[in-house]
């Protein structure tokens, strides 16, 4: 009898501890939605069949829906995200705020020098990398080839900013509803600031100097606001300051942009037969510059981070090893082709002979080489960000700047006019939130 | 006395009346039609209202992806269990504002309206603190209890302007015949105030049904209605339009349907004791 209840209880025993040890831990992720990040879910069974105890459920939001109820999660201690998509923008600001949990204890395989430096560079923070990069961007050109010939001019693959004004003359066919050229005019941090402050970086401008002073009254600024309106007015399509990333992809998709200046990550779309009728007519140049050493190029990578006040950080890490890691590149290409590869955030990657192939591969990562978070404008700046300055206060500021900048470019004011608003506007802010003393 | 209408004047009135309506309803029908097109015919420039290429594959995409029934589950328990919450609680608070009025009752229905009037940003940290500390977060009775009380100053000024229209002598007739309290309210009121109480309920099931904000700041995964499922095929990059008008249709549309079959009731509803 006693041995019978022995063997019982010790069977009742090893029954709970194997229970504990399959016990399924769930994880949320939290992201957007695109379409790296849509494959990945649908991928999911490969993560299941190596991981059976973590079980991963997702919330799909829009970008600013998303940053609103991850902030009040974090800000609020909450814990209802483990994994969260997170932009290059916030990670320098959250990691120094203590809201994310350290990933340099990722695992070997994780192999974190295999990371695109540019892109480590900016998702780590005083030697903590505080996010893992899922897929980087930078900007370039993107141009008609059949047009460009028609024209009779070339575009070089690292043109200058006097190229681009010439390439965008000669294309420019209104008549036939061809435009030169076609950038960001729709307001917002995200959208016509994200471009105006690469082009600022090329023109030797920044947003502020040594001592967080505002810039936008001196004369580099006026030459970028000038050539900016001057471009889009001329060569540019109809309506040009309601335009931002989608509507001018799709006029490029159209064939009515014969040169753009956009994300790298549009390649993809641009090359696609499905989705263009140009896709084979397309030519990829660097973002120009203006001789004083640094091109007109952003960078930029949706990144996996855990929440500080996640309780699942270790399932969420083993999740992060698994959407970031060479192996998942590797994956996406075995079952949708090297094309659909989240591009842009490990260098063997772009060392792959099979992914080199694609007419984009060498010209996106020559991109996102050029740009260095670190040391993004010509003069000295106290900040870190190519097209955004990595601080709390840049987001709404930079949508204000962008509210007058756009408008410049309607016409609504002139480009002497928007510059002094936005000094002003910017001395404001910047003395209120205790930057000026 | 009522004018004479002459037939010009008639045709001018319904041209009017079917002018308006169209506009109310074009941006429901760009929707709907672009929600059939592909990506990139969703974007063409200029605009285009009719596609040459027609495709369900928008549709199919938006079914895979998403757990749909979940989410219109979700819907459907929210905006009907705040509804019938709301009933619960404004049926005796509109009979005694109506029937039994004190100094202060106007003052109280004009500060109940008022708080319809704040922002609901203005109060988005206290409600996710209260909502975490009380693990409400995530659930559908937590979605429940902040629709019900978002909703609660409409249901109850609705009620009470039908319950003002019923006369008082009835419930008086009543009461002499013995009833008490809960009998009048029950039996009595309610039953003449059917109308009345029907479009309450229909309006406030359409207001729970597209509530956004809250529905989507308070959720994550369990409670999560069509709000959220809308939102999650908008994008920051790429051609989405003619997905997010596909999630768009199959959210708006039993909402739609359930109106179309009702809107002679919910005319009836809003229109009660506007003439006398």
């Amino acid at each position: 009898m006693t041995m019978t209840l022995r063997a019982l209880l010790g069977a009742s025993v090893a029954l709970t501890l194997a229970g504990a040890a399959l016990a399924e831990t769930t994880i949320t992720v939290a992201t957007v939605n695109n379409g790296d990040m849509i494959r990945m879910q649908g991928l999911m069974d490969d993560f299941y069949a190596k991981h059976p105890d973590i079980k991963v459920e997702w919330v799909t939001l829009e970008e600013n829906v998303l940053r609103q109820n991850v902030t009040a999660d974090i800000a609020t201690n909450g814990g209802q995200y483990d994994v969260i998509t997170i932009g290059t923008y916030e990670v320098p600001i959250w990691g120094k705020q203590g809201w994310l949990e350290s990933l340099n204890d990722l695992p070997a395989d994780y192999d974190v020098d295999d990371l695109i430096p540019a892109i480590r560079g900016g998702l780590t923070v005083d030697g903590n990398l505080y996010a893992s990069p899922f897929y980087g961007e930078s900007s370039f050109v993107n141009y008609r080839k059949d047009l460009a010939e028609k024209a009779g001019i070339t575009i070089p693959d690292a043109p200058t900013w006097d190229d681009i004004k010439k390439a965008a003359a000669a294309m420019t066919d209104k008549e036939a509803g061809i435009y030169g050229i076609c950038l960001r005019g729709k307001a917002g941090w995200g959208e016509n600031m994200a471009f105006l402050t690469t082009m600022a970086n090329s023109y030797g401008a920044r947003w502020f100097d040594e001592n967080w002073v505002p810039q936008f009254d001196q004369p580099e600024w006026k030459a970028v606001m000038t050539d900016y309106v001057d471009l889009l007015t001329n060569y540019g399509p109809p309506g040009a300051s309601n335009n931002g990333y989608n509507e001018n992809l799709t006029l490029a998709l159209q064939g009515k942009c014969a040169m753009r200046m956009d994300a790298t990550v549009s390649a993809g779309a641009l090359t696609d037969p499905k989705q263009s009728e140009f896709a084979d007519k397309v030519g990829f140049a660097l973002a120009p510059d203006a001789g004083l050493g640094k091109r007109a190029n952003w960078l930029w990578a949706w990144s996996l981070a855990i929440p500080a006040s996640s309780d699942a950080k270790d399932a969420a890490k083993t999740f992060i090893n698994w959407a970031t890691n060479k192996d998942y590149l590797a994956l996406v290409a075995s079952k949708e082709g090297w094309g659909n590869v989240p591009p842009g955030t490990r260098i063997s990657l772009y060392e792959n002979p099979e992914y080199a192939k694609l007419p984009f591969a060498k010209m996106t990562i020559d991109s996102i080489n050029a740009a260095d978070p670190t040391h993004p404008t010509v003069k000295p700046v106290p900040y870190v960000g190519v097209q955004f300055v990595a601080i709390p206060e840049f987001a709404g500021l930079a949508t204000t700047v962008g509210e007058i900048f756009s408008a410049a470019l309607a016409g609504q004011k002139t480009v002497d006019e928007a510059l002094a608003e936005a000094q002003k506007v910017a001395v404001e802010e910047m003395t209120a939130a205790g930057y000026i003393k | 006395m009522a004018r004479a209408v002459t037939p010009r004047r008639k045709l001018l009135l319904t041209a009017s009346a079917w002018s308006v309506a169209l506009l109310i309803f074009f941006p429901v029908l760009w929707t709907v039609l672009t929600s059939f097109k592909t990506e990139v015919s969703a974007v063409a420039s200029p605009p285009q209202l009719f596609s040459a290429d027609w495709t369900l594959e928008n549709y199919a995409e938006v079914w895979q992806r998403s757990d749909y029934p979940r989410f219109f589950w979700n819907s459907v328990v929210l905006s009907v269990g705040s509804t019938l919450l709301g009933l619960v609680i404004a049926i005796p608070a509109a009979w005694s504002m109506a029937f039994v009025p004190g100094t202060r009752t106007r003052d109280l229905l004009m500060w109940m309206l008022s708080t319809k009037m704040m922002p609901a940003a203005a109060v988005l940290i206290p409600m996710y603190l209260i909502f975490q500390r009380t693990g409400l977060f995530d659930s559908r009775l937590g979605l429940v209890l902040a629709l019900m009380l978002m909703n609660l100053p409409v249901i109850v000024w609705m009620l009470y302007t039908y319950f003002k229209e019923i006369p008082a002598e009835i419930l008086e007739a009543a009461r002499m015949d013995g009833a008490n309290l809960w009998s009048e309210i029950l039996y009595v009121l309610t039953p003449m105030a059917v109308p009345g109480i029907a479009s309450t309920v229909l309006l406030n099931v359409i207001l729970a049904w597209n509530e956004a904000f809250w529905t989507i700041t308070l959720t994550t995964t369990k409670a999560a209605p069509l709000s959220a499922f809308i939102a999650s095929f908008s994008a920051p990059q790429g051609l989405f339009y003619a997905k997010l008008s596909a999630a768009s249709t199959m959210a708006i549309a039993p909402i739609l349907i359930l109106g179309w079959f009702s809107q002679k009731q919910l005319v009836r509803g809003l229109t009660f004791g506007a003439v006398k």
